[in-house]
Order: structure tokens, then sequence, then C-alpha cells
């Protein structure tokens, strides 16, 4: 296992070094891209600054609040569709083609409904993410050993217990597999947004330094999302192996 | 003489031993009369009358095993006790109040699948039921603690199921049963996944705690000798529609444990069960009387 983690840190000592042995040769220019130790230099400063703290802020606080109601939404959908058949399959050909729709096509219809501002953007992170968390969900508790459910009504728990305290932990592997994806989903919905239609933000700055050359803070916010989505998927994995693990599964 | 055995609808007398006066029995904990069930139709299979109709009287106290052949419907007969799944035809009483589809009160059940959560230690695991109850929780913790003793899982308090073996996690879930201290525990082939050796160690363990918390047992199994080992009393099932053919009294002692097998009785008892299940088992594999020796 130590091995393989030192593999994997090769591979990405390996690209950065290689991209940074392409920026300083100039075979990749400098319009093009800054050399690796100067993306981290230039992010530090930026951090150091507290030039984007508002934008970052933002983002941030859009995303988890997009993701929270993802999971909310998700679960408790998933957990009432479970119990309606035939709801769940007059649905089911929807979630299965749901992400052949570009989300982001609703965005003028979201503006004219809910106005200019961070809404349509959470609402359209929510819109990806509330999927994959119902699918997951349905997943989950259609794995659910039937024994678990006769336990349950042999103790006599309420639906609201039984779901609570039986069969949503039981499903805890398939939920979570749902909150890495909304977390993605989240963090694409919201950037995603702030790059089309916004005047703040992550996903607003980046596009406003792309269309200025400035390298100089485009790059070092992209990486700073590059970190923050892979902290949040460490974290996550770590989570799902060690509830794996406790279950025998690894 | 009293004959508190059960008889079939035909009036087919189950094959049970007279009790003596002296021996008086318990008093009637479950009372089943009549009863029946037939799964409806599906849109691709046919209905099935999967049981009954059949009557049987489970007395305060007692150690009862059912027998029969694989789908004759004792799991289902099970579930009707339990309350799970309600009968299509005659009554149900628990303590003479009638069971409808739906858990009654003071019955626990232990399945053959393995039902322990795995996100849950053995301590939460075996305390899950009583977090409805308003006891305080030092009366929880101590009822944990001496249902876990009495399980042999006391040094394992901490663990989680995925860390022990098949019959530690059946016990487990007899663990959570017990310490909800039920008055009639149903058990659905509980060591059906487990080798013989610790299915012998198990019995011995089920005997002590059935011995030591006073509770009615009724068991399912298809294991002939585990039922002579165990039951005081054991019914002996028809092929589907499954119906009690045979009731046979063991006359073991309360005090008694797995080498019960080496009694000369024991031998006989099993014989007597197998020649009654044996026309009924080769019925569910299509053979019935083709397939019957003959006589010497």
């Amino acid at each position: 296992m130590k091995a393989l983690v030192a593999y994997r840190l090769a591979v990405i000592a390996g690209v950065i070094a290689l991209l940074e042995v392409l920026c300083l040769a100039g075979v990749i220019d400098k319009i093009t891209m800054q050399p690796p130790h100067l993306i981290v230099r230039d992010l530090y400063r930026l951090l150091a600054s507290g030039r984007m703290n508002g934008a970052i802020v933002k983002t941030l606080t859009n995303t988890v609040l997009a993701l929270v109601l993802a999971i909310g939404v998700g679960v408790i959908a998933g957990a009432l569709l479970h119990r309606r058949r035939a709801l769940r399959d007059t649905l089911d050909p929807l979630f299965a083609t749901y992400y052949a729709v570009p989300v982001f096509a609703f965005y003028p219809f979201f503006i004219v409904v809910f106005g200019l501002g961070d809404l349509p953007q959470i609402l359209i992170a929510f819109m990806l993410g509330v999927v994959a968390m119902i699918v997951n969900t349905l997943n989950g508790l259609d794995r659910v050993p039937g024994v678990l459910l006769k336990t349950a009504r042999i103790m006599r728990l309420s639906p609201i217990d039984t779901a609570l305290r039986l069969t949503l932990p039981a499903a805890g592997p398939y939920l979570l597999t749902g909150i890495k994806l909304a977390v993605a989903y989240a963090f694409i919905g919201i950037i995603g947004s702030e790059f089309i239609l916004s005047r703040g933000g992550i996903g607003y700055e980046i596009s406003f330094a792309y269309t200025n050359f400035d390298n100089a803070t485009m790059y070092p916010l992209i990486t700073l999302i590059l970190l923050a989505s892979i902290a949040i998927n460490t974290v996550l994995s770590r989570w799902e192996h060690t509830l794996l693990a406790r279950r025998g599964a690894r | 003489m009293v004959q508190r055995m059960v008889a079939t609808p035909a009036g087919q007398r189950g094959g049970a031993e007279p009790v003596a006066a002296s021996e008086r029995p318990a008093p009637t904990q479950v009372a089943l009369r009549q009863v029946g069930k037939t799964f409806p139709a599906g849109r691709t299979t046919p209905a099935v009358h999967a049981l009954g109709p059949l009557d049987l009287e489970l007395r305060h106290g007692e150690f009862f095993a059912v027998v029969g052949p694989s789908g004759c419907g004792k799991s289902t007969l099970l579930e009707i006790i339990a309350g799970l799944t309600p009968a299509t035809q005659g009554s149900v009483e628990f303590e003479g109040r009638a069971i409808a589809g739906e858990a009654p009160d003071g019955i626990g059940v232990v399945f053959q699948e393995d039902a322990s959560l795995p996100w849950l230690n053995v301590t939460d695991n075996v305390a899950f039921g009583l977090r409805r109850s308003k006891l305080p929780q030092e009366e929880r913790d101590r009822r944990v603690r001496e249902v876990l003793k009495l399980v042999g899982l006391a040094d394992f308090a901490r663990s989680h199921p995925a860390q022990l073996s098949g019959g530690m996690r059946q016990r487990v879930c007899i663990a959570r049963t017990l310490v909800m201290q039920p008055r009639l525990i149903l058990l659905d082939e509980p060591f059906g996944a487990l080798d013989q050796q610790t299915r012998l160690l198990m019995g011995d363990e089920l005997l002590r705690m059935w011995r030591e918390t006073g509770a009615t047992v009724f068991l399912i199994t298809h294991a002939l000798d585990e039922a002579t080992m165990l039951a005081d009393r054991i019914g002996v099932m028809s092929a589907r529609p499954g119906r009690l053919i045979d009731v046979v009294q063991t006359h073991w002692p309360r005090e008694r444990d797995s080498r019960i097998v080496e009694h000369p009785e024991f031998g006989a008892i099993t014989a007597r069960l197998w020649k009654t299940l044996r026309e009924e088992s080769l019925k569910t594999i299509g053979r019935g009387d083709a397939a019957a020796p003959r006589e010497a």
C-alpha cells in the first residue's frame, strides 16, 4: 500500500517536473503557461495578499450550499422513491438520461425566474448533484439485506427510525459514492456558472484573468481549485476506506 | 393421561407421546388455529398454497423445534408467529392476543442470515433495540454487559462484526434478541451457515441461554439431530403445503447439553423423525412413493 502511494506521488512529481523542464526550456512559451514553481509562488502571494479572499469565500460558500442541498434533497427523495415503486419506475428513464441534458442551458431561465445573483448558480450546481445523490441512495437502499428490514419490524421501529438508524446507515457506502459525485458536480456547477455569468467567485476571476492574459492569477487559481478538489476527495476516500474496512469489504 | 399434542385438520393425531398428569404442561403461550398461508399469483407465477391449515400450541418455557422438507413453509410459519407476515386463514394468538401482521411486544427473532449491523460495534449492535426503551442508561448498560457475558462475547465488546467469525456474529444477533428479554424467541435455522462442530457448541450455548432466561424457544431447523438434541418437542411438517404430521416429545431433562447425543434414545428419536420425513422429502424432489425401498 505504501509502495502504491509512493508510485502515485512519483507520477505526479514526474509530470510537474516535466512541465517545469518544458516551461524553462521554452518548449511551452510563457504566454501559454508559467513554470510550476512560479505558479506555486504566485499562489502563495495571491493568498497572502488576501485579494482573492472574497472570491474564494463566495465560491466555497455557494459550493457547500449546493452540496448540502443536493445531499439532503437527494437522500430524502431517494428514500421516498424507494418506498414508491410506481413513481420510481416512472422517473427511472429520466434519471438514466439526466446527465445527457446540459443543465447549463437552463441558466437564462433561472436568471429570468430567480434574478441575477448566487441563487441561479447554486441551483445549477444543486441540479447537477442531486440526481447522482438520488440514484446512489436508491442503489444503496436496493442492497439493504431483507433480514435487516425484518429486524426493524421485529424491533417495531417506525419508518423514520428504520430509515435513520438502519437502512440509510446500511446503504452508507453507496451514499458516500453519491456524496463524492455530488462534490464534483457542485464544484463544476458553481465554477462553471461563475464563468458564464457572474461578478465574483473563483470561476469569474479565472475567466477575467484569462481574457486579460494574466497568467500570474489564472494558473494559481486553477491550482487552488485543483488542490481543493484533491483535498476533499482524499478526505472522502479515506472516510470510504474506513467505512468499508469496518464492514470487512477491504 | 393428558393428550396435549397437535392434530392435523384431517384429525390425524401427531405421533405424540402421551404426557402423564403429573407432568402437566405449562400454560399455552402461542396458539395457532387452522392457520394457512397462500401467496397470491404474480404476473408470471401461479398462486402458491405454502402452508396449512395447521394447529399448534406452544407452552410457556418449552423448547419446540420444527423440521420439514425444503420449501414446506417452515420459515413462513415462523414469520406468521413473529407477525412479519399475515396468515391468509386461521388465527394466531400470542399470550391471548391476536397477532395480525405486526410484530407483538415480547417476541424476538434470530434469522439464519447474518443480521448484525456492520457499522456498529458489538456493544452497539446488542444495545440497538434498547435505544427506544425508557430504561435508564445504567440499566441498559448492565443488560448489555450481562448478555455479552452470557453469549461469551464480553471480550469482543468493541469489535465490529467484520472482525468476528460467522458463529460469533450469530451470537451477536442472539445477544441483541436476548437483551430485549423476549418471552418467546423464534430462531430460523440460526446455525444453518455454521460447520457441524460449531453448531453443536452453539446448541450447548442456546440450551444454556434457554435455561437461564426461561423464555420459550421455537426453532426452525433442517438438521434432525439438532432438533433432537435441543428440543422438548419436535414438530414434523409435511411437504408443501406444510402441515404438522407428527409431534415427537423427547423427554430430555431441562439440564442437558450436546452430550445428549450419546443417550440411547437419541438415535431412536432421530430415526423416527427421519422415518416420518423421508417420504415427505421425496415428494419435494418429485419422487414420492416410487422411491420407497422394498421391504426386506
